[in-house]
């Protein structure tokens, strides 16, 4: 099942990835592959069985509210490739 | 403005951030107000690579209750999913919410407008997390964005109405109950100044009678019950004109200037919505068992309606009263705290809607932020009751104690208002009276009533009030029958 070079290239811009040209060619390609593969577990009658979406045998991990410290401030904006006092400081967001 | 024609459709989405002591997915306080930023965050609800989320009971026990008391049904399983879309106060890059399995759908709360009582459909109640907080600045003609992530991770419970609104009071209306619902349970402030209740409006127009629905608008950045109304009012009268007008209402989002008093339209994105949910690998499912449910009804605080039907059972009280002492967080306690010291529910009731709702009105305030108690106003009506002081006099103690919070005997022996029933003083003003309004008294003596009035009103003004106006009249009375 092939998937159009305008799917891959809204994918790619949902997903914030600029594509070359040959990338876009090579993930189209790719992706029809995957979706081929899809297409054949599809096949399978799933009728009797519930949506799954998780497979670990677990459920209902909770945890109490209790608050426990959070990381120092400079730990926080360690990585920050830009700060403000204590505040990230990012390129202007236009609303 | 000719709405009549036409017939609003109204629906409402409300964020409220529950009032947990950690975050939603992190052990970080969610108490994050007045907080230096970036103080209340983890590697988690900063989003980095590699750490696992773990679900806070408490949130989940608060969405649940909050459902319940919207009469929403409570599926045997519920599961998170990651709402995927870039931006930067979602540090993530999705934020976890729930999709197709949300914890309570199909319920409904009632509201008392437009002749009501009216249902009103709520779809679905689900629990997701809050954003960062961002900061847009603007120095030397270049512009930055700060951002906080104190508030990420928050827990915010979403709540979906239908679309079963048709006046903006009514919208108004129904902000104010969901928001009394979630003081009473106790799961969130429900303070929209501070942003811990936010609301999206959905609005389309159409000819009244006519089926299909109008082109919808949505409304953003609400942070009263009154900007809703407001909001809606204008957006109705401009939706209006343009059809009025030949033109066409464009399907977009509009943000609400709460000074100018219009909406405004948003920049569209050209993109439309494409979220990409899929299920929250990091967590799995929640059962939600019988018991377990059953068990959070037990704990459910008594809900506005139940206490309405209860004061008019109980008390005796009218619809309407019992409607206004339910109508806001703590009324009714201060209200059942009085008449349990003293016996004329009707008469409190009275007071509680003339001069406390006067003086909330006045001083924009809560209940909860005077100093004024139910013994209080017990007092003031006992002080009313054994003649001490006059009606008029009660209502200036009542303003004195709902500003000092001293008692209202203290109030009136201080002041001096205790009401003059001493016959001697009295006849003496009365006769000062009569002698400064020979023409009055003469029309009293012809059988005139107003001018008793009058010459009551006299000694009322020259007692400053405190003259017990019944015993001024028989006095009066008694004067010019025998002069």
């Amino acid at each position: 099942m092939a998937i159009s070079r305008e799917e891959v290239e809204h994918v790619a811009f949902l997903a914030r990835l600029g594509l070359t040209e040959e990338e876009t060619t090579r993930l189209q390609e790719q992706l029809s592959t995957i979706l081929d593969y899809m297409r054949t577990i599809n096949e399978v009658d799933t009728s009797e069985i519930p949506p799954t979406a998780q497979v670990i045998p677990l459920r209902n991990v909770m945890r109490p509210d209790e608050p426990r410290p959070s990381l120092p401030v400079e730990q926080i904006l360690a990585n920050a490739p830009d700060r403000e006092d204590n505040h990230f400081r990012v390129p202007p967001v236009l609303d | 403005m000719s709405t009549s024609v036409y017939e609003p459709v109204i629906g409402l989405e409300t964020h409220v951030q529950l009032e947990t002591k950690s975050k939603m997915f992190c052990a970080c306080s969610a108490a994050y107000a007045g907080a230096e930023p970036n103080t209340h965050v983890c590697p988690v609800c900063l989003g980095m690579p590699g750490v696992l989320p773990v679900i806070n009971r408490r949130a989940v026990e608060f969405t649940l209750l909050s459902g319940l008391a919207l009469n929403c049904e409570v599926p045997d399983a519920s599961k998170f999913d990651r709402k995927n879309y870039p931006y930067p106060d979602l540090l993530k890059g999705y934020q976890i919410s729930q999709y197709d399995l949300p914890f309570t759908v199909n319920g409904w709360l009632t509201i008392d407008v437009d002749g009501g009582p009216h249902r009103v459909g709520i779809i679905r109640a689900h629990l997701e997390e809050d954003t960062a907080k961002l900061i847009h600045k603007r120095e030397n003609g270049a512009s930055h964005t700060l951002m906080d992530a104190n508030r990420s991770g928050v827990p915010l419970l979403e709540i979906v109405s239908a679309p079963d609104i048709r006046s903006p009071t009514a919208a108004r209306a129904y902000v104010q109950k969901l928001r009394l619902i979630v003081q009473t349970l106790g799961v969130s402030t429900g303070n929209m100044e501070e942003g811990a209740l936010r609301c999206d409006v959905n609005i389309s127009i159409r000819p009244a009678g006519s089926e299909p629905l109008g082109v919808k608008v949505e409304i953003k950045n609400l942070n009263s019950a009154r900007s809703v109304q407001r909001a809606l009012e204008y957006e109705i009268d401009r939706q209006t004109r343009a059809i009025e007008g030949g033109q066409q209402v464009i399907q977009e989002t509009r943000g609400w200037d709460e000074d100018r008093g219009v909406t405004v339209s948003q920049r569209t994105k050209e993109q439309a919505h494409d979220y990409r949910y899929f299920p929250e690998p990091d967590l799995p499912p929640v059962f939600l068992s019988p018991d377990w449910i059953d068990g959070l009804r037990q704990q459910m605080a008594e809900l506005p309606d139940a206490r309405r039907e209860r004061y008019q059972r109980e008390f005796g009280l009218s619809h309407y009263d019992a409607v206004q002492l339910t109508s806001a967080l703590g009324v009714g306690t201060f209200f059942e705290q009085a008449v349990a010291l003293y016996a004329r529910p009707k008469v409190t009731a009275n007071w509680i809607q003339g001069e406390l709702f006067r003086v909330l009105r006045e001083r924009d305030t809560d209940i909860q932020e005077l100093p004024l108690t139910p013994e209080h106003l017990v007092e003031l009506l006992v002080l009313i009751d054994d003649g001490t002081i006059s009606q008029a006099i009660a209502k200036q103690v009542f303003d004195d104690v709902a500003t000092s919070g001293r008692s209202p005997r203290t109030i009136v022996a201080e002041r001096g208002l205790a009401q003059i029933s001493d016959a001697t003083e009295l006849e003496r003003m009365v006769a000062e009276a009569i002698a400064a309004n020979p023409q009055a008294a003469a029309d009293v003596r012809a059988g005139k009533a107003p001018a008793l009035g009058f010459l009551t009103g006299q000694v009322m003004k020259a007692t400053r009030g405190k003259a017990n106006p019944a015993v001024v009249n028989q006095i009066l009375k008694r004067l010019l029958d025998t002069a």
